[in-house]
């Protein structure tokens, strides 16, 4: 451990996270088209191409888009290590992972394995740039704590999840391998959602959960043991379902459900112990992707101890809907309404230099604005989970909603921008000689 | 072995019940509650901020033999709170408690990202770095803080 290991260096230039908060909320938009076009057929199985178009805009376009550009910037807060060439990074992160989804989404939709050759080539090289520069960042922590060991094991299970997903797209890119297709996706959905995803979001949480709401700390047996038990448990689950033991891997399935449901439920505990009592929009968004996580992980339970359940039509569409839209996408959008305005408020009192004053975070976005985004999300939340058992009537308002709610966010972070660049430009304005 | 670490973060946590009883305050548009409240909280940080540069940073710096790395970035980010807090009490002062809630918002995530990096590696680091002699810089805290109560 020396001093000179530890970088407090501030934030990196704004363009580096911002390009992907806002890009990332058209994806929504973008994934409610989809659910236009297609109509009420999309959510007859998981297994249909547009199916997988439409889970891919939410998990690549939304959700990896959004945690990989707030990687760059939280980085050198919580682990106090900078991200080299940050601008550099950040386009041959964003640039490949943008195209790759679109690419990939359309591979999806249309035919032949063109698609699939580009979406896996831009997507390897967008994974391939994010994964080396957060794995030596975390790797040189100068002090190993809570967030960094989750931040390890997250990107360690996004390594796998992208790993798979490129075996997966190269068999369908060129074919010529044998692969068990079925297994293999399953482990990919898995790794991805409940390791990356799960393990990032519990990472941060340790952090902006006690500091930001005012809460008691997590207790330490939670904040210390969960990610590494959860890869553990992944990794268990992962061989015995490649070597074929079916029966022992629903129990490492079902005990990865038991630990977010401890994880969730530990979470809403410490929120319930806030000493921050004024009223927060963001507070709302974790209590919803909390609870959306104990209710997807009690579902996953369920399937896993009563086996009859797994053939129930509608329950992977339902895990996924609940996992994806109400626990993930709640929570990052939630979270975006903190970092945004935070980074502009924080951008132009460094570069205005006392030179007029900073709006503050709610002059930047008015809290009134979040709110009715908020309401646009819930609405949406619920209609796509009526959509799962009622396609016909639901999935035309579900989808307008969906493109709504996209929409809403994506125009509040570009007002934000917009009055940024704004301030800024009036702050390097001469000032006007008096007199 | 981490008595520095201890002793700062509850301190911080000191800061933080004073910085969210003033909140509330605002939050209920009760003026004269929110005043007294936010002088309690201004005070303590002044106080936190006078404990790390007079006693704390010094020796973190000396032990490490690095006066441009860490600590620098903390002293840079305690002046941008100053100047939220200074926004704050004229928030006060103009009786506008929905700038105060404004203010507050962003001073609560600057706080807390600077919070972070502190309790999660600076403290950690000064107890490695100070050993034994974290002792007597506790005890420089304390008098420093004693003497601005007094």
């Amino acid at each position: 451990m020396n001093a000179p290991g530890l970088s407090f260096e501030q934030a990196p230039p704004f363009s580096v996270p911002l390009r992907f908060f806002l890009t990332a909320p058209w994806f929504l938009v973008l994934a409610a088209a989809l659910l236009l076009w297609e109509g009420p057929g999309i959510f007859a199985s998981r297994w249909l191409p547009a199916t997988l178009a439409l889970t891919h805009l939410l998990v690549l376009g939304f959700m990896a888009q959004v945690m990989l550009g707030a990687l760059l910037q939280i980085l050198p807060v919580v682990v106090g290590v900078t991200v080299p060439r940050p601008g550099l990074t950040a386009t041959l992160i964003h640039l490949p992972l943008t195209l790759g989804t679109l690419a990939l989404a359309g591979a999806f939709l249309g035919d032949g394995p063109v698609g699939f050759q580009i979406a896996s080539g831009l997507l390897g090289l967008g994974f391939g740039v994010a994964l080396t520069a957060f794995h030596l960042a975390v790797w040189r922590a100068p002090v190993v704590t809570d967030t960094v060991i989750a931040l390890r094991c997250a990107l360690g299970a996004l390594l796998v999840t992208a790993v798979l997903g490129l075996l997966l797209g190269s068999y369908f890119g060129w074919g010529g391998l044998s692969l068990p297709i079925v297994s293999l996706t399953n482990l990919h959905a898995v790794w991805g959602l409940v390791g990356w995803t799960t393990l990032l979001v519990a990472g941060v949480a340790y952090q902006v959960v006690p500091m930001f709401q005012i809460t008691p700390p997590y207790p330490q047996w939670l904040s210390r043991g969960f990610a590494p038990l959860m890869a553990t448990l992944l990794v268990t689950e992962t061989v015995l379902t490649l070597t074929g033991w079916t029966a022992a891997a629903s129990w490492a399935g079902a005990a990865l459900a038991v630990g977010l449901n401890v994880f969730a439920v530990g979470t809403l505990a410490l929120l319930s112990q806030r000493q921050r009592k004024i009223g927060d929009p963001t507070l709302i968004y974790w209590r919803v992707s909390l609870a959306s996580l104990l209710s997807s992980a009690a579902l996953w339970l369920l399937t896993q101890l009563i086996p009859a359940w797994t053939q129930a039509p509608h329950i992977d569409l339902l895990m996924g809907i609940v996992l994806i839209f109400g626990f993930a996408v709640a929570v990052i959008n939630g979270m975006l309404y903190k970092i945004v305005p935070f980074l502009a408020w924080f951008h132009l009192q460094a570069q205005l230099l006392g030179r007029g004053k900073t709006p503050n975070m709610k002059r930047l976005l008015p809290e009134a604005r979040i709110r009715q985004q908020f309401w646009a999300y819930l609405t949406a939340f619920l209609l796509l989970l009526a959509t799962v058992f009622y396609p016909s009537p639901f999935i035309y308002p579900a989808a307008l909603i969906l493109g709504v709610t996209g929409a809403w966010l994506g125009i509040n972070l570009l007002s934000v921008w917009q009055i940024y660049r704004r301030t800024l430009q009036k702050g390097r304005e001469p000032t006007p000689a008096k007199g | 072995m981490n008595q520095i670490t201890n002793f700062m973060s509850n301190d911080h946590r000191h800061c933080d019940e004073l910085f969210a009883a003033a909140e509330e305050a605002a939050g209920n548009g009760d003026l004269v509650a929110c005043r007294s409240r936010f002088q309690t909280f201004l005070a303590a940080m002044t106080q936190h901020f006078a404990m790390e540069e007079q006693a704390l940073f010094p020796a973190f710096e000396e032990a490490s033999g690095n006066t441009m790395g860490p600590t620098r970035v903390m002293r840079l980010e305690h002046q941008q709170m100053r100047d939220v807090l200074a926004a704050l009490a004229d928030a006060l002062a103009a009786e506008d408690l929905e700038e105060y809630l404004g203010e507050a918002e962003t001073l609560l995530i600057l706080m807390q990202q600077h919070n972070i990096k502190e309790e999660q590696m600076l403290y950690p680091m000064s107890d490695q770095f100070l050993g034994n002699s974290g002792d007597a810089v506790i005890q420089a805290m304390r008098e420093l803080r004693e003497g601005a109560s007094t």
